[in-house]
């Protein structure tokens, strides 16, 4: 029998605690200055590839926004490194975390600024397809829920290893959508907890 | 060394389901999670250096002019895996009620006072042997809407990174002896009685400071062990 810690849920007020300069409106007053370690925006100055927006929204069984949820990314640098181990990391993106935190807002909504990741190793050794591991947290659940985020530009999805294990028809909830324009890249990728077109959610 | 996190360890996990705690019934997937191997992308995970943390962040009574009130109490232990070995240098943060059980939240706007000398916001890093430790005011209970007259078992939230993207945990710690247990579908979610009594800290005399500080030990186990021959064969 397994002897770790049980999971239990995030509640609705970890806001000032763990994301308190994001999105999620909590503050009774003004002049907080809880510093923020874990934040929305991964993009260091040494970090070099595309720079990228990510947003979306969460949404719940009836389709409302969840507007107290708390959304955790973990991806590589460009050139498909993570940054795991403490210490000395390759250059460049020496100070890219890939670790990033979003609280949403009242419309649900989440937002990330990053690099957009490179390739990384898949079961063996043949490569992924470019992508963001995704953990949701919120008010409602008992324990986290993990899935992932791929690129609607990427021909590498075609032979991702891991949507590869997923049923076709529901490949598509995790595509984040490139959206059209011609700025910075923004990515859209609304997560549905539940019902019609749910979002593709791990076991791992 | 590498370390494996099997999947059976999660069995003591709350059901994403549990409608005793009525959000739970919107908030849960209603599709069978789809199962996939770890990668490298799962087993590797965020690593904090001491840049992340600030003086008195795991001194709760220390960052406002004055001192809150309420019962000043000492919470510390080790973080482990599952071999029980320490997670050295991870980072833990925590987030709690104040001694009247009022949030620092504009959603918790319940009729208990707000305390102008305490946030409730902590966190710390691990030192080599997993240890951690805070000093903080005991939480009160407070209500909520889940059902006639619910209310909350006196808790302080967790929050632990470990070393992977699978070790993540977001825990509550409660406090020995509490009278509203068997009342709280949130604590009764997690259904083994032995899992249960492993979110609850322990009184601790040994380490509770005279005429200052009541002590209560939790440590907190993650997800991870070490690989085995046995798990080789396996895969």
């Amino acid at each position: 029998m397994s002897e770790i810690t049980p999971s239990q849920t995030v509640g609705p007020f970890f806001a000032y605690g763990l994301s308190p300069h994001n999105r999620c409106d909590w503050k009774p007053s003004d002049g907080y200055d809880w510093k923020e370690t874990i934040g929305a925006n991964l993009i260091t100055p040494d970090a070099t590839g595309t720079k990228i927006h990510i947003e979306g929204r969460v949404l719940d069984g009836d389709g409302k926004p969840i507007n107290d949820a708390m959304i955790e990314i973990w991806q590589a640098d460009a050139q498909g490194r993570y940054a795991h181990a403490r210490g000395e990391k390759p250059r460049p993106n020496a100070k890219f975390t890939g670790f990033g935190r979003s609280a949403t807002d009242k419309d649900g909504l989440f937002v990330f600024d990053t690099i957009k990741p490179g390739s990384v190793p898949g079961p063996g050794g043949k490569p992924q397809a470019p992508h963001i591991v995704v953990c949701i947290f919120s008010r409602g659940m008992l324990r986290q829920i993990y899935t992932r985020l791929y690129f609607s530009d990427e021909a590498a999805n075609g032979a991702d290893p891991i949507l590869a294990l997923v049923p076709a028809d529901r490949r598509g909830t995790l595509i984040a959508h490139k959206q059209p324009g011609t700025g910075q890249a923004v990515y859209r990728f609304d997560i549905r907890v539940q019902g019609d077109n749910e979002t593709v959610f791990f076991d791992i | 060394m590498s370390l494996v996190y099997p999947k059976e360890s999660l069995s003591v996990y709350p059901k994403h389901l549990s409608p005793e705690y009525k959000s739970t019934v919107k908030r849960s997937p209603s599709k069978p999670l789809i199962i996939v191997p770890h990668t490298l992308s799962e087993l590797t995970g965020p690593a904090f250096g001491h840049d992340a943390i600030q003086e008195n962040d795991n001194d709760l009574t220390k960052q406002h002019k004055g001192e809150p009130l309420g019962e000043r109490i000492i919470v510390h232990g080790r973080v482990l895996d599952e071999d029980k070995r320490p997670v050295p240098e991870t980072l833990v943060e925590i987030w709690q009620a104040n001694a009247c059980g009022r949030y620092v939240h504009n959603v918790d706007q319940h009729p208990a006072p707000l305390d102008p000398n305490f946030t409730g916001a902590g966190r710390t890093l691990t030192d080599k042997d997993g240890y951690y430790k805070f000093i903080t005011v005991k939480p009160g209970a407070y209500p909520w809407g889940n059902h006639r007259n619910a209310w909350r078992p006196n808790h302080i939230h967790f929050s632990v990174f470990g070393q992977a993207f699978v070790t993540r945990l977001v825990t509550q710690m409660y406090f020995p002896g509490d009278p509203l247990f068997p009342f709280d579908p949130i604590f009764n979610s997690v259904t083994d009685e032995k899992a249960r009594a492993r979110m609850i800290s322990s009184f601790d005399l040994e380490n509770t400071i005279p005429d200052w500080a009541l002590c209560f030990r939790f440590d907190i186990v993650l997800r991870g062990r070490e690989q085995t021959p046995t798990h080789t064969e396996k895969h």
